[in-house]
């Protein structure tokens, strides 16, 4: 009798197969797009190149490159705000039941309020145009935040804690050898959200109340038309985020490489 | 009474009772009085529920006693319960290795704790690993070794602080048979060599004429029902015999 042997196929192929699914979406959305640029006029559907040659033209243009950079500054400064007072927060409700009744309210009242009833709140509040993003981009992730925190604090294993207790750690220590690495997962996880529903926020904050920054420019570029201009803006923002969502999948591959995997996986 | 004249963990007149609000409360540990000599290995056996884990959370410093006093080293373990780092080291029940660390890593804790330099704390921690069987799995995650590896590495982790005393929550309970056997023969000579002082709470009659050179049997609430000392020199008739008294006590 003769057996059959199924051949596994190489890493170059495995490798190019799994590239091109995550490539493909992309190619078809922009493929679309390039055929609609064929029959449309260039301010609803400019053609791709367009789009390319003014992406490039921001990447290369200090002035133009400088309000992207502004814009993933707040983003970046608005997120590390919202994430120190979030876990301070989640530290304090843990720890008392009664600022735990006393702030879960409020922290979901605040997550009920749109984004752009913060910036009319920080316009009318605030004077300077930082001062005003900041608050909002505070205001809009601090109850993801304190809520992703305080469930990662809550999930803890009872039984880790308590071994680690039985060795009487100090609470620098107590934080550094348990609770910090136990809660990194979720962390990473709310950052990862939070970036997505920052980069939104951003450009409304900046579209209403600043003066520079990506928002702006997208205003800027609705004024006139300039739809290839509007996309190659946004492609910034796009960019940005990707690049951002990589580095912290990079440092999860890395952090929790003691995770056990399971060959049948979900 | 079996306990030597120099006890290290007392307890004196100790009851544990807990209040739950709405319901009666409930006594787990009832006006106990229980000395422990420096170096024996005592075994503490009762069925489930009998308040085991309560005395064992108390000496731990864990919990604190309603009534009674709870002293270890002379000195109130709970209310002091940061003198005892290094003074004290628990094996529970399951490994409980901090499955973002390697089994090294896992085994350094304690002296971590301790402040031990790295270097030191590394060598030490390797030293034990090496002793438990488990060199060449040193950087081995927990998910990576089997269930009576990983409770190697957690009783190296409670011998690497050189704890004079060491609590053991039936550490070997969730071994199949042979690897508990095995494991436990392995805790009784460290425990005998280095010369430590051993709670070990169990429910199984065999592990404790196995392990105890003294064995206390308890009653529901938690106080002595029976306490009978063994030696190298007890028979296996005599241990039958002992078998015989725990049953019928457990089964009263």
């Amino acid at each position: 009798m003769t057996m059959l042997q199924e051949s596994s196929p190489s890493w170059g192929v495995v490798a190019s197969r799994r590239t091109l699914t995550r490539v493909l979406p992309f190619l078809v959305v922009a493929a679309l797009w390039q055929l609609a640029s064929l029959f449309f006029p260039p301010f609803l559907f400019p053609s791709l190149v367009d789009v390319f040659k003014r992406c490039f033209e921001i990447l290369v243009t200090w002035s133009e490159f400088s309000d992207v950079l502004a814009t993933v500054g707040r983003i970046l400064a608005g997120l590390a705000g919202a994430f120190v007072i979030g876990a301070a927060l989640a530290v304090l409700m843990v720890r008392s039941r009664s600022v735990n009744e006393f702030l879960s309210p409020i922290l979901t009242l605040f997550q009920g309020i749109p984004a752009l009833s913060w910036v009319v709140f920080a316009i009318i509040w605030f004077h300077g145009i930082e001062p005003r993003i900041f608050f909002i981009m505070v205001m809009t992730t601090l109850p993801a935040f304190t809520f992703q925190v305080l469930a990662a604090l809550q999930a803890m294993s009872r039984d880790l804690v308590e071994m680690v207790m039985s060795f009487r750690p100090t609470r620098t220590k107590l934080f550094r050898v348990m609770i910090i690495p136990a809660i990194l997962p979720d962390i990473l996880t709310a950052w990862k959200v939070n970036l997505g529903n920052a980069s939104r926020v951003v450009v409304v904050a900046e579209l209403v109340g600043a003066t520079g920054g990506v928002g702006y420019e997208l205003l800027q570029q609705q004024q006139v038309f300039d739809m290839a201009g509007a996309l190659a803006w946004t492609l910034q923002l796009v960019f940005f985020v990707l690049i951002a969502q990589g580095v912290l999948t990079l440092i999860e591959s890395v952090a929790f490489r003691y995770r056990a995997v399971s060959e049948r996986t979900l | 009474m079996n306990a030597a004249a120099v006890p290290i963990i007392s307890l004196q007149d100790v009851s544990k009772t807990f209040v739950k609000a709405g319901a009666a409360s409930y006594v787990a540990v009832d006006r106990l009085d229980l000395q422990v000599a420096e170096g024996q290995m005592l075994a503490l056996l009762g069925k489930t529920g009998c308040g085991k884990s309560t005395i064992f959370n108390m000496i731990a410093g864990l919990t604190e006693p309603t009534s009674g006093v709870v002293t270890v080293n002379g000195r109130n373990p709970f209310r002091e319960f940061d003198w005892f780092r290094g003074h004290m080291a628990i094996v529970f029940q399951s490994d409980r290795l901090l499955p973002w660390r390697t089994a090294v890593q896992n085994v350094e804790l304690g002296l971590e704790m301790l402040d031990v330099p790295l270097e030191k704390r590394r060598a030490t921690a390797m030293a034990w690993l090496s002793k438990l069987g488990l060199r060449g799995h040193e950087n081995d995650y927990p998910h990576a070794l089997s269930g009576g590896m990983r409770q190697r590495v957690s009783i190296a982790r409670a011998f690497a602080t050189d704890a004079n005393i060491l609590l053991c929550d039936e550490p070997f309970s969730a071994l199949d048979e042979m690897t508990g056997r095995t494991l436990r023969a392995e805790f009784v000579r460290l425990v005998k060599e280095n010369g430590k002082t051993a709670v070990f709470i169990t429910h199984s009659i065999n592990e404790a004429l196995e392990i105890g050179d003294r064995i206390v049997v308890l009653k529901r609430p938690a106080n002595i029902a029976l306490d009978v000392a063994l030696s190298p020199d007890t028979t296996i008739e005599q241990k039958e015999t002992i078998r015989h008294r725990i049953q019928g006590v457990l089964a009263a």
